[in-house]
């Protein structure tokens, strides 16, 4: 028993090591890739600038610091699975992983994970950047309030994986898996906070919004670091809920789809 | 400059060929097209739901710029991208080689190569989002051709700088997304200039000119243009197109071939 756990730590060490080192490669893009996520601040602007009328709810100030913390939540949460994933099938390269005696999906999820360390100094950087340029909007979340934020996140990364690692898994089907995925993008960037935080959306579309898995991925997370009220145990259930569906879904498809594989090019 | 005309046409004639093969992804953007518009429309309409207008701009007017802005987000997956982001992989491959050996300059050969359809339907939207606030505000058909002219030395400006960027890849090969971040940016084009802080308004203006992309064009559309800002906007379009035409030059003096 003891030995199987620490092979399992071994494993994952391996992996997160190896793919660590490939991220630190390519940090000039890495760094390219932090910059053009510039569209919370874009839209921050032109938040702020309405505020300053007082129709919305929230003031300036709370729009800043709600973009700021969207702009950190989807550094955490970016996910690129379906794109190696369809490459990999179509390539026929995923019959190399299935040899191997651990299941592919670690391979990406190392490489994910990995990731965000080698980005968190270029995130923290233009954070720290943007204080400076605006110290008003300075704010220390408390710790709980942090550590809430974390739990959260990490929570946000799994299900965001997850629903796009199970529309890659219909690349086994067909060519262009990724397609649907930038279909799927479109309700993500309207309906998951990143243009407007959902406070400022008619009423009735944020009460449908609210049971779609979308503002629980950008919203909810940014909203708790922001210090707007949110209802935390509803976002944690609906976070775990859809999760769940999504990771039962994601396994039937990988299994029905193996059986459709067939290895072309390989 | 008939010559290249000529090319030109093989080029569109032999990619539509073979784009035509391919009519399920033009379902695909379509669909992704609508969805988009619906979407911009959408966050449009959050502004101006409670009341809050961009100071000196209507729903219509802003429908305007939102509609410009569908046009250039067109314009720059039929014409741009996918020849612009293709430099970056003939750099890492060495085919340069054979570009540069043609009888024809070699940025017209790069940026004109090939263009993909999928951008045709933001064209149609953008077009049909213009017309209709165009038709509700009753401008008239000079107000059209007027803002031809400034349309173009946005074209002419975006085209300039996404070409610079991806020459930049002569030195930095792993940068090939840094176009990326122009796009980003570019995001800005979806709201009049006036719904920015005054610190916004500066950067989009004098660092990076999303102001002449879009707002200039949507305020020549609505007759109450200055002639400043046009005149400001040729310059710069001509500047732009200058000084990519020698970056591309100097960049050339630097390319060593890779594997051949």
């Amino acid at each position: 028993m003891n030995h199987s756990i620490n092979q399992v730590f071994r494993t994952a060490r391996v992996l997160i090591s190896v793919s660590y080192a490939y991220m630190v490669e390519y940090r000039a893009e890495l760094f390219l890739w932090a910059l053009s996520g510039s569209l919370p601040f874009i839209l921050m602007g032109v938040w702020m600038e309405a505020a300053q009328g007082k129709q919305f709810g929230l003031g300036p100030l709370d729009f800043a610091r709600y973009f700021l913390a969207a702009f950190i939540t989807r550094q955490f949460t970016i996910v690129w699975v379906i794109w190696d994933f369809e490459k990999e099938v179509l390539s026929g390269q995923l019959s190399n992983r299935l040899l191997q005696p651990i299941d592919p999906v670690w391979r990406h999820l190392a490489g994910h994970f990995s990731e965000r360390f080698a980005r968190l100094p270029f995130a923290a950087g233009l954070v720290g950047l943007f204080f400076l340029l605006y110290p008003q909007s300075f704010w220390i979340p408390s710790l709980t309030t942090a550590l809430l934020f974390l739990l959260v996140v990490v929570l946000a990364f799994i299900l965001r994986f997850l629903i796009q690692y199970t529309l890659a898994m219909l690349a086994f089907w067909t060519e262009r898996a990724s397609a649907l995925e930038e279909f799927w993008f479109l309700f993500y960037l309207f309906l998951s906070g990143l243009i407007a935080p959902l406070e400022v959306f008619p009423p009735e579309v944020r009460a449908v919004a609210l049971w779609t898995p979308f503002p629980y991925l950008v919203h909810f997370p940014a909203s708790l670091l922001a210090g707007l009220p949110v209802d935390l145990g509803r976002g944690v259930l609906m976070m775990l809920g859809w999760s769940l569906l999504f990771f039962g879904l994601n396994r039937w498809l990988w299994r029905k789809g193996l059986r459709e594989y067939s290895g072309m090019g390989a | 400059m008939e010559r290249y005309l000529r090319v030109l046409s093989i080029f569109w004639r032999t990619t539509f060929a073979a784009e035509m093969e391919y009519r399920l992804n033009f379902v695909v953007s379509t669909l992704s097209s609508l969805g988009q518009l619906v979407g911009n429309l959408f966050g449009l309409f959050l502004f101006y739901r409670t009341g809050y207008t961009f100071a000196g701009w209507d729903w219509e007017q802003a429908l305007i710029v939102l509609g410009i802005f569908t046009l250039f987000q067109g314009f720059s997956s039929t014409f741009l991208s996918p020849n612009l982001n293709q430099i970056v992989k003939h750099i890492q491959q060495g085919t340069l080689d054979f570009v540069l050996l043609k009888p024809i300059s070699s940025q017209f050969w790069l940026s004109t190569y090939t263009l993909s359809p999928w951008g045709i339907p933001n064209l149609i939207f953008g077009a049909i989002l213009i017309g209709y606030a165009g038709g509700r505000l009753g401008l008239g058909v000079s107000n059209y051709l007027f803002s031809l002219i400034p349309l173009f030395f946005g074209f002419v400006i975006l085209y300039s700088l996404w070409f610079m960027l991806g020459a930049m890849s002569i030195w930095f090969v792993k940068i090939y997304n840094v176009t990326e971040v122009l796009r980003g940016l570019l995001e800005a084009g979806r709201f009049p200039m006036a719904a920015y802080p005054v610190a916004y308004r500066f950067f989009f203006t004098f660092v990076i000119p999303v102001a002449f992309l879009t707002t200039v064009p949507a305020e020549a559309l609505l007759g109450r243009t200055e002639l400043i800002w046009t005149l400001g906007a040729g310059i710069l379009a001509l500047a732009l197109f200058l000084a990519s035409r020698a970056f591309w030059q100097f960049a050339l003096r630097f390319y060593t071939s890779a594997s051949s």
